[in-house]
């Protein structure tokens, strides 16, 4: 079970919605993923051609817990502004800081994170802050009262998989709330490593929207997260430099 | 009146006095949107009984799909 704030989850993927091929595609994406939590961008509705679809009016939200990002904000204040204009829809409390400090790269500017965080703990939020893998930052975001610390795998929508390892473990060892790998995730196997890491849940998009087929590869994230969690809690072996055999040496029948 | 909607001006049909009426003007009141005007942000309560005035700066936001 994930808990994040108040609330608890079943499935710990939680999946993106942008940039599939079709809406038809994406229901089916979501459906089979089995994930309870979408992440969504706010941005200005085209209200002079108001008829298009919008996937979000297609879902059943009722069944869903919505995760809208500040993604488009470059201070706290912006992603302050853009929390705000989430919660007004009535449809969700929490919220994804998400504030971008390089363009090339889409890696978080480490201050305005934590500062837009502060801010959004005080106003009530369910606080998700997506930040880099750095270790102290992950600390002073948890004792900045966030709700979960999503610390990036490689950049977003890189597919480069897990990148530092090592920093993600610390994360997640001196985490006191739940760590979400969110960004950068490429395979089954590297969303797999993320939870035999430790980590309590992934977070995607990419790997699912722009995969050849998105519909089996959200079957298959789903299946890599379940079986990497049930790996870590199963414990694995030791890395050992030489072999031991599996078989017993005593009873053979030859010699 | 004229107003700056989502970045454009607009001159706004006599009979819209109220965010709402905006909202039912370009077909979007059953639509999941959040209203912004002059930088204050609207609940949904407050649509039916915010008045507009000239030279407002309204921006009308939705979800759309994101990571």
């Amino acid at each position: 079970m994930l808990k994040i704030g108040s609330l608890s989850f079943q499935s710990r993927l939680l999946l993106g919605t942008g940039k599939y091929p079709s809406f038809e595609i994406q229901k089916e994406a979501v459906e089979v993923s089995e994930a309870q939590i979408l992440t969504f961008a706010v941005r200005r509705m085209n209200i002079f051609e108001s008829s298009q679809p919008n996937f979000l009016e297609q879902l059943d939200t009722n069944k869903y817990t919505l995760l809208p990002n500040t993604a488009g904000a470059k201070t706290a204040a912006e992603a302050v502004r853009i929390a705000k204009l989430a919660k007004a829809s009535g449809l969700c409390d929490m919220i994804k800081v998400e504030v971008i400090g390089c363009d090339k790269t889409l890696l978080p500017d480490p201050i305005e994170t934590l500062k837009a965080t502060e801010e959004l703990v005080k106003e009530g939020f369910i606080v998700l802050p997506y930040t880099s893998d750095d270790v102290v930052l992950a600390r002073k975001l948890q004792e900045a009262g966030c709700h979960a610390v999503m610390p990036g795998a490689s950049p977003i929508g890189s597919g480069q998989g897990i990148i530092n390892p090592l920093n993600l473990s610390f994360i997640i060892e001196q985490a006191v709330v739940p760590v979400i790998v969110d960004a950068g995730i490429g395979s089954p196997a590297d969303a797999a490593l993320a939870m035999e890491l430790g980590a309590d849940g992934v977070l995607l998009n990419t790997a699912v929207s722009a995969a050849h087929d998105p519909v089996k590869m959200a079957k298959a994230m789903k299946l890599a997260i379940e079986a990497g969690r049930l790996g870590y809690e199963a414990g694995r072996i030791e890395k050992k430099r030489y072999a031991t055999a599996s078989s017993p040496k005593e009873g053979m029948s030859i010699g | 009146m004229k107003v700056l909607l989502n970045g454009e001006w607009i001159q706004l049909p006599e009979h819209i006095i109220n965010v709402s009426d905006v909202l039912k003007h370009y077909d979007i009141h059953q639509r999941h949107v959040v209203v912004e005007i002059n930088g204050e942000i609207l609940t949904k309560l407050e649509h039916q009984n915010t008045r507009l005035a000239d030279k407002d700066r309204i921006e009308i936001v939705h979800f759309v799909g994101g990571g």
